[in-house]
Order: C-alpha cells, then sequence, then structure tokens
C-alpha cells in the first residue's frame, strides 16, 4: 500500500511540475511580455525598466524556477491590475467557489444516485427509461443556458428565487443546480452499472436468502460496493466543476475564483490568470491522488497492479 | 448442400450491423437531425430568408410569428433581434459556424488523441508511460479557463478558436484509443503480420487502425458535440466567435440583457443549441450501441 501510494505521489508531482511548466509559459504567449505590458508607446527605456522589474531579462529556465520556487513559498506572483499579491485575493476568492462546488456535487449526488439505483433494480422499466431520458438530456443542456433559461422562470416570472449575488443560501440554489446537472448523468450511469452486476453476485442473493429486508439489501448491502468507483468520479468531477465554474459564476455574479478568473481576462492580468489555472490544476491532482488512494484502500486488487 | 445455403441466408456483420442500426430510435432520431441541421448549414444562403447581417434599427425585436403581437409578422418568422436583424437567417447561418468550428476542432484533436492512444496502445513500455502521463496532464488542466486564457492572449479569431479547441479536447480520443488498441495489439492476426516481416507503419495503419475504426466513429462524434458547446461557452463569454458573426453562443449572449422581457431571444438559439447537441449525442450513442454492443453501459 505505501509503496503504491509513494509511486502515485510521484507521479503527482511529476504531472504537477509539467503543469506549472505549461502555466508559466503562457507568460510568452502573446511574444514579449515586457510589450504587453508597456503599450506600443513604452521607449526601450521603460521596456528595460519592465524587463528588469518583473525578471523578463534572465534566462526562461531561470525566470521558471524563480516563479516556481516563489509559488512553493505561497508567492504566485503580483497582480498588475490590482497592485497586491495574488494569492490574498485568490484565497479570500476561493471560500465562494468551493462552497458552490460542494452545493452542486451535492445536487447531483443527491440526484443522480437514487436515480441510478431505482434504474438498476428493474433494468429497461419505464423508471430506468426516464432515468435514461434525464441523463440524455442532461447532457445535451449548454450550462449557461439552463443557468439563463432557470434565471428567466425562478426569478423573474415566478420570483422564488434571487437572481444573482451570494447573500443567502438561496442566491446558491441556481447556480448549484447549473453546474452540478452536468454531472448528473456519468453519475447515474455508473451507479445503474455497478448495482447491475453487485446486485447479481453471490453475497447478495445470500442475503436475500436469509431474509434481509429490501431496503437494507438495497442500500446497505448492495449500494456499499457499487459506490466505489461513484466515489472516485465524483472527486474528479467535483475538479472538473471548479475549472467549469468561471461560466456560472459569470452569470450569477457569484464573486468566486471562477468569477475573479473572468475579471482578470478581460483585465488582461495575466499573473493572476496563471495563478488561478496553477491553483486549479494542483487541486485536481490532488483529488485525484487521494481518489487513487481511497479506491487502492477500499479495493486491494488495486495496489498490486 | 444444405452448407451454402446457410451462409445465404446469415448476414454478413455489415449488413447485420445496418439492420440494426434501422431498429435503433436514438439513433435513427439523432441521425436525422444531425443529417437536417447539416443540410440547412450547407445550403444557408439558399435556405435563409434574409441577410443575417443587415442590420434594419427600424424592424428591431419583432417577435415570432406565434407571438399574439401587432408587429409579428411572417417576413420574420422566428422575429429580429436587437439591432434589426432576421433571427431565422441568423440562426441558419449561425448553423454553419457552430458544425465548422465543432469538426474541424474534432479533427484535429482526433488526429492528436487517436495518434498517440495508438501509439501508447501499440507499443506499451516507455511510450505508454509518457503518453498516459501527457494524458493525465492534460487531464489535470480546467479546459474552459485555459481555453478563455488562451484566446484571450492570442487574440480571438476562428482559426484561433478551432486550434485551441482542437490542443485541448484531444484526450477522450487518446483514452479510449490506447485501451483499444491494447486489446488489438493482443489478437493473432497482429502476431502473424509481425512474422510476415511487415513493418510497423503498415502493421499499425492497415491492421491496428481498421480495428479500432468503430471506436474512432464514436468519440469522434461525441467530442464534435463537446468543442460545439465549448464554442458556443466560449462565444457565449465574448471570446470565441466575434461579431458580427453569428454564433448560438454569441446570439444567446447577445439576447441576456433584454432576455427578462424577450424571452424568445435566448429560448430560440438555446433550443437549437440544445437539439443539436442531443442530437449528436444520440447519434453517436446508437453508433456505439450498433458497432460494439459490449461496450454499452
Amino acid at each position: 500500500m505505501l509503496a503504491y501510494l509513494f509511486k502515485r505521489l510521484i507521479s503527482a508531482l511529476l504531472v504537477a511540475l509539467t503543469v506549472s511548466a505549461i502555466t508559466f509559459s503562457m507568460t510568452f504567449l502573446t511574444g514579449d511580455p515586457a510589450i504587453t505590458l508597456g503599450g506600443e508607446t513604452a521607449t526601450q527605456e521603460d521596456l528595460a525598466t519592465i524587463r528588469e522589474f518583473y525578471g523578463y531579462d534572465k534566462p526562461i529556465p531561470v525566470q521558471f524556477f524563480n516563479w516556481l520556487g516563489n509559488a512553493v513559498q505561497g508567492d504566485l506572483g503580483h497582480s498588475h491590475y490590482l497592485n497586491q499579491p495574488v494569492a490574498t485575493e485568490i484565497f479570500t476568492r476561493l471560500p465562494t467557489t468551493m462552497t458552490l462546488g460542494f452545493c452542486a456535487l451535492l445536487f447531483a449526488l443527491v440526484l443522480a444516485i437514487p436515480l441510478g439505483v431505482v434504474a438498476a433494480i428493474r433494468p429497461n422499466s419505464l423508471l430506468d427509461r426516464i432515468a435514461l431520458g434525464v441523463a440524455v438530456v442532461g447532457q445535451a443542456m449548454p450550462s449557461f443556458w439552463f443557468a439563463l433559461t432557470m434565471m428567466l422562470w425562478f426569478s423573474i416570472n415566478w420570483g422564488i428565487l434571487p437572481v444573482s449575488g451570494t447573500d443567502t443560501w438561496a442566491h446558491f440554489v441556481m447556480p448549484s443546480i447549473a453546474l452540478g446537472y452536468y454531472i448528473t448523468p456519468g453519475v447515474m450511469r455508473l451507479t445503474r452499472a455497478g448495482m447491475l452486476e453487485v446486485l447479481q453476485s453471490d453475497y447478495i442473493r445470500t442475503a436475500r436468502a436469509k431474509g434481509v429486508s429490501r431496503f437494507s439489501l438495497l442500500f446497505k448491502h448492495a449500494l456499499r460496493n457499487a459506490i466505489i468507483p461513484v466515489v472516485s468520479l465524483a472527486a474528479v468531477q467535483f475538479g472538473f466543476m471548479l475549472g467549469g465554474s468561471i461560466v456560472i459564476e459569470t452569470i450569477f455574479a457569484i464573486n468566486g475564483l471562477g468569477f475573479l478568473a473572468w475579471e482578470s481576462i478581460q483585465r488582461a492580468d495575466l499573473p493572476m490568470m496563471q495563478a488561478i489555472v496553477l491553483i486549479l490544476s494542483l487541486f485536481y491532482i490532488m483529488l485525484t491522488y487521494f481518489a487513487d488512494a481511497m479506491n487502492a484502500w477500499l479495493d486491494p486488487r488495486i495496489r498490486v497492479a | 448442400m444444405s452448407e451454402v445455403t446457410a451462409t445465404s441466408t446469415a448476414l454478413s456483420p455489415r449488413r447485420m450491423m445496418l439492420k440494426q442500426a434501422l431498429r435503433h430510435r436514438g439513433l435513427l432520431f439523432g441521425g436525422f437531425i444531425v443529417v437536417t441541421i447539416v443540410l440547412i448549414a450547407i445550403f444557408a444562403p439558399f435556405l435563409a430568408p434574409h441577410d443575417g447581417y443587415e442590420q434594419v434599427l427600424s424592424r428591431k425585436l419583432i417577435p415570432p410569428v406565434w407571438f399574439d403581437s401587432p408587429k409579428a409578422t411572417w417576413d420574420h418568422i422566428l422575429g429580429t433581434d436587437h439591432l434589426g436583424r432576421d433571427y431565422l437567417s441568423r440562426l441558419i447561418y449561425g448553423a454553419r459556424i457552430s458544425l465548422m468550428i465543432g469538426f474541424s476542432a474534432m479533427l484535429i484533436s482526433g488526429v492528436i488523441g487517436t495518434t498517440l492512444g495508438v501509439c501508447a496502445g501499440y507499443f506499451g513500455g516507455k511510450v505508454d508511460l509518457v503518453i498516459s502521463f501527457l494524458i493525465t496532464t492534460r487531464l489535470s488542466m480546467p479546459v474552459v479557463l485555459v481555453a478563455l486564457a488562451v484566446v484571450s492572449l492570442v487574440g480571438s479569431s476562428l482559426t484561433v478558436v478551432i486550434l485551441v479547441l482542437g490542443f485541448l479536447i484531444w484526450d477522450r480520443f487518446a483514452v479510449v484509443m490506447r485501451s483499444a488498441t491494447q486489446q488489438v495489439r493482443n489478437l493473432d492476426f497482429i502476431a502473424s503480420a509481425e512474422a510476415l516481416g511487415s513493418s510497423t507503419p503498415r502493421i499499425l495503419f492497415v491492421e491496428v487502425l481498421p480495428n479500432v475504426a468503430n471506436h474512432i466513429i464514436v468519440i469522434a462524434t461525441l467530442e464534435m458535440a463537446h468543442a460545439i458547446l465549448l464554442e458556443a461557452a466560449l462565444s457565449f463569454l465574448g471570446l470565441g466567435v466575434q461579431p458580427p458573426d453569428p454564433s448560438w453562443g454569441l446570439m444567446i449572449a447577445d439576447a441576456k440583457g433584454l432576455m427578462f422581457f424577450d424571452g424568445w431571444l435566448i429560448a430560440i438559439p438555446g433550443t437549437a443549441l440544445f437539439l443539436l447537441i442531443l442530437a449528436i449525442n444520440l447519434l453517436g450513442d446508437g453508433l456505439r450501441d450498433v458497432t460494439a454492443p459490449e461496450n454499452r453501459g
């Protein structure tokens, strides 16, 4: 187990290093970053000052390791626009996005797992078909359009929910649904497949034979095993949702990391963009690492392979 | 004699697939809508009732014909937008742009992903290690955010959007091709081709590729839907297709400020987008069912 965890950790660190290199290289996408910063009217002396101040005059590998060294120590750079450390702003915004992501995940799981279980009890029944229909429709709906449509009905026509902002829990309802519904099809299908497989196993037949109640059989005996792959899918999808929340946060004016990313893109605030991409990627790497570790712990077969 | 009759009545695999396809409702429905939208996109100049770019400010925000409004007219079946452009014509030209971006981005990502996946699956060992590493790295970067950042840095144009999407969404191709190739690789005909002394490129192109082609087609349809959705999201955020070119995502973005008064402005392009994605997904799922029934899930 420890050997497996160690091997996985090394590869996760390598991925993190590569991701940081890619993120860092965004600086040079526009050509000379000094010219981007100084603008067209900058003189040669201005450019030289900018290069010296930001360290663009050093060789690129040196710049990269300086950047990386600072990032490891928690200094993610300096925002050109806000004129303050990037990290401060990111960590004030992060909790909002985490809350949103968590609510979205909760919504998705609460909807998808029971649907998957129900669909598996009677494959090809009407309920199974309805669940499949929900999945197919869910995957085809553009999230931003779904968000706007919900806003139109729930906030404007019926006046039940607030349009935008983050003041109360009610503000999080629509954004969580808009962000979470997209992953319900995947979770539902996986729960269904897992349940179908488990329900045919010997221990379920034994449990049935000894007279375990139907509810206990499904939810205590079967679901507990069928859910293992769902847990790691949920972890991975949580990472995807944080990355994808930019669209939803922009629509609902939620002051989180996604909205910050959007603002930074509008302001051409490159250090902030890079820091957000890096943070979200690292978070995803961490999530997949823990998901793998948990899987290995739950299923000993994985450790050996 | 009986053997001869037996072979002539049994259907060839290809005929059997066709027969299954004709019975698959999802595939037929999806296929029908996709073909219709593709035809509409191709013949856009003949089908669009108006010039989708022409602004007639005196005729702005006419509601669709089914609205009980004195302004509604058959001249603009789906009404006009905030600049007085015919909504139906823009919708028709928008299909062109969506499909073109989706198809081109899918093609690029397909070439990248298939090459990587087949190499990883066929060669295994260190090659597989490196390519799997690349896939993991790609998966850990948030697609929408990276696409937005790169497009904003480089400057938005059709080519940039296509290239950025193409270079970002090859992961599913690579993952599926890798495992499909791994399965094919261990079959006897690969071993015999190797024993015959076939060159590696020949084995890859003549023996491996045709046997994983059905997976490629399935992933290609699903990834095209993915690319179209991403393009719409980018355009919606103002960093995809640039005005005055019509894109469904852009139409929704333009209508955002007016949607509380004229909800149909976002309902129409949204429904079009939803229908197209739904149809492509149904087609992809159907193709998967028909070509590889064991992969259903």
